[in-house]
């Protein structure tokens, strides 16, 4: 995985409560079974006027003006601004994949939904949950005359505003780590293989009826 | 003192990894064929195999078609379905997974196969590349929805590298009505407490009327927990999930039958146990539910009218009621038994179980569907169902009413297979998501109990399906 330390990048305000994984990603465009080519049908319902299908480009697609990441003024932004749980809905990793590929690097929201906060640290993208007052300000500069570009720290957790101001946030520390030296999950839990093992034994010893499995071969069956 | 959720996470913890992150042993992982393709690559990529094989079981569901089942796989016209489904077939035989393939009787929604096949057992950890991985909750497991990337860390390490969450208990007193169901119940409590209202939490279901409830409908509250934010729900072990259990494929036997027993009469919630939060809802008070919006929270009473934005408790919610009125063609204060529908989905990992097949065809029996219904689907949630539904008669039951019978799948609860709605339709239906365009693209669904869709079938609007009873 990418390492995640310093970022600078515009915002894009995308003022909508409870943003469901359905709208990041659309499940007609799941279909793939590679972890790219997501990019191109981020909040495709919203951003496109016509229902698309899977390997038409944006480009072939008629846009919806009025969405807000197709403003012009939007293009090249790399955090996105959004309002509470955000994420909710489908387990689907699609949806980060999605916002990665599209160019975001980051995502601001007062809260997020479990499953796509976890999805988030494994692939590189920085979800930072602020307090709505703080979320509220954020939109209305992003909004405003000149956009808004920050510049995440990991580093520091500070964001950096343009006007010299900078906004505290927190990460869980495990998390944080992992991004910052983009560590590899599993390879940090294969480091305790052997502990895994030790439990394994003592824990089939506690519960008998588990060990053979149901994943056992039918074959095998007593 | 310990709550369910405390001791099964006690009895899974392996112990902190470097980063803090606590390590949590999993006794099961289902797979299917959306959320695994990325995850098996992954495996393969870094040279890795699967810890233990066996703890895996896989079945297709997503996307396979409802209809022309005879043909498997070759069946699929949709090449991108097809390609996922043939990669879940590879990725089983080459793993060495144990895989119920589409031409296995056993074949099914992964939350309606694994109860069923008695996989799924109390106590155990359970985790699947699906939210609604919450269903398998019912019987004491803590079973968790998770992104493709935990899929492959549980592939290789046996693992889910996780914080614990904190403890809500939704305590529910009283029995349900008649006419009243555990769909209605989970959706009220979604109304109530919102759709990010137990993030961070793992429910435990309590009280009256989750005691009074068979393991079906235990299933359907535990399935919905996700939808209240909660990556998990939990309902306590009593002789309802012993007697489900018992003579169950998977189950254990004989000897092992009285030792697994033991362990899972403990398997509920010390007296004294303390939550983080408590939620009371009075069973009694409950009415059939429908959803009018596009958020699963977006419910109110059968009785009831759609809500007006100018009475929203901030500008985000009155946005959000604004948004999903004009999305689903509906007016402020509109009563909810004037909406007419186009489609009849009864279905899904939440609704697709016997038990949820009885019940509708209950209502439908001797009835027809009303001609403005352009269509009425009845997909079983496993090849099993089906079997016994066509056996005690369900099948003929709706057919002569006009539904159409379909083979086990997800279906149109999300619609990555044909069965979809078209734009502007209204769909009564019995799944878990009534986002914008889950069903179809631009398509309206209102989420209902098995019983309240068939009602809504016949009459071909949202009816009281109390006075029908």
């Amino acid at each position: 995985m990418k390492a995640f330390q310093r970022e600078t990048g515009l915002a894009a305000p995308l003022d909508r409560a409870n943003v469901d994984t359905d709208q990041i990603i659309p499940k007609q465009f799941l279909k793939s079974i590679k972890r790219t080519g997501f990019g191109d049908n981020l909040f495709d319902a919203w951003r496109f006027l016509d229902e698309g299908d899977i390997g038409l480009t944006p480009n072939e697609r008629r846009l919806n003006h009025r969405f807000v990441l197709n403003q012009p003024r939007y293009q090249e932004a790399g955090v996105l601004l959004a309002r509470r749980n955000f994420g909710c809905g489908s387990s689907r990793e699609h949806a980060v994949w999605a916002l990665l590929e599209y160019g975001f690097f980051a995502v601001i929201a007062p809260s997020f939904a479990d499953i796509f906060f976890e999805n988030c640290f494994k692939n590189g993208l920085l979800p930072i949950r602020l307090d709505e007052a703080v979320v509220d300000d954020l939109f209305e500069r992003a909004q405003g005359d000149g956009g808004l570009e920050l510049t995440i720290d990991l580093e520091t957790l500070q964001i950096q505003l343009p006007d010299g101001g900078e906004i505290a946030f927190e990460v869980p520390p495990g998390n944080r780590r992992k991004l910052l030296e983009g560590l590899d999950d599993i390879g940090l839990t294969l480091a305790q293989a052997d502990r895994i093992r030790t439990f394994e034994a003592s824990y089939y010893q506690r519960h008998p009826w588990l060990k053979r499995g149901a994943g056992a071969d039918e074959e095998t069956a007593p | 003192m310990p709550t369910l959720y405390d001791k099964i996470w006690a009895d899974h913890l392996i112990g902190e990894r470097e980063d803090g992150q606590s390590l949590l042993y999993i006794d099961l992982q289902l797979l299917h064929e959306v959320t695994s393709p990325q995850a098996f690559a992954g495996l393969g990529e870094a040279g890795r195999v699967l810890w233990r094989k066996e703890a895996n079981l896989a079945t297709p569901d997503h996307n396979v078609p409802t209809d022309n089942r005879a043909a498997g796989i070759d069946g699929i016209a949709d090449p991108v379905a097809r390609e996922q489904v043939v990669a879940l077939d590879d990725n089983c035989r080459r793993h060495g997974v144990r895989q119920f393939g589409m031409l296995d009787p056993r074949q099914g929604i992964v939350h309606v196969m694994g109860p069923e096949q008695g996989a799924t057992q109390p106590g155990m950890t359970i985790v699947c590349g699906d939210s609604h991985t919450s269903t398998h909750g019912a019987f004491g497991a803590l079973a968790q929805g998770i992104g493709t990337s935990e899929v492959e860390h549980v592939m290789a390490t046996q693992c889910l590298a996780q914080s614990k969450a904190r403890n809500m208990a939704v305590q529910v007193n009283g029995e349900l009505p008649a006419g009243v169901y555990a769909k209605d119940l989970a959706l009220a409590l979604i109304g109530s407490i919102g759709t990010a209202g137990a993030t961070g939490h793992t429910i435990e279901y309590q009280g009256e009327a989750v005691r009074g409830l068979s393991m079906e409908g235990r299933m359907t509250l535990c399935n919905l927990s996700i939808e209240a934010g909660a990556r998990a729900g939990l309902v306590a072990v009593d002789d309802t999930t012993l007697d489900y259990l018992k003579g169950r494929p998977l189950a254990p036997s004989g000897s092992e039958w009285q030792a697994a027993e033991s362990h899972w009469q403990a398997l509920v919630s010390d007296a004294d146990a303390e939550f983080d939060s408590t939620v009371n809802l009075d069973a009694v008070a409950l009415t059939p539910q429908v959803t009018w919006g596009t958020s699963p929270e977006m419910v109110a009473g059968i009785e009831e009218a759609t809500p007006n934005p100018c009475r929203a408790a901030d500008p985000t919610e009155a946005d959000g009621v604004e948004r999903a009125l004009a999305y689903m063609g509906l007016a402020a204060d509109q009563p909810i038994a004037d909406i007419r529908l186009d489609r009849v989905f009864i279905g899904s990992c939440t609704n697709a179980r016997l038990e949820d097949l009885r019940v509708a065809a209950r209502i439908v029996a001797g009835k027809r569907v009303a001609a403005s219904v352009k269509q009425a689907l009845v997909v079983p949630g496993s090849g099993l169902v089906k079997q016994a539904a066509e056996a005690e008669g369900l099948a003929d039951t709706f057919t002569a009413a006009g539904f159409e019978w379909r083979a086990p799948g997800c279906s149109m609860c999300l619609a990555m297979n044909p069965d979809k709605l078209l734009p502007g339709e209204h769909c009564a239906s019995t799944s878990n998501r009534n986002f914008e365009g889950r069903q179809g693209h631009r398509g309206r669904t209102h989420l209902v109990s098995p019983a309240m869709a068939a009602a809504a079938a016949v009459a071909g609007r949202f009816v009281d399906v109390r006075d029908w009873l």
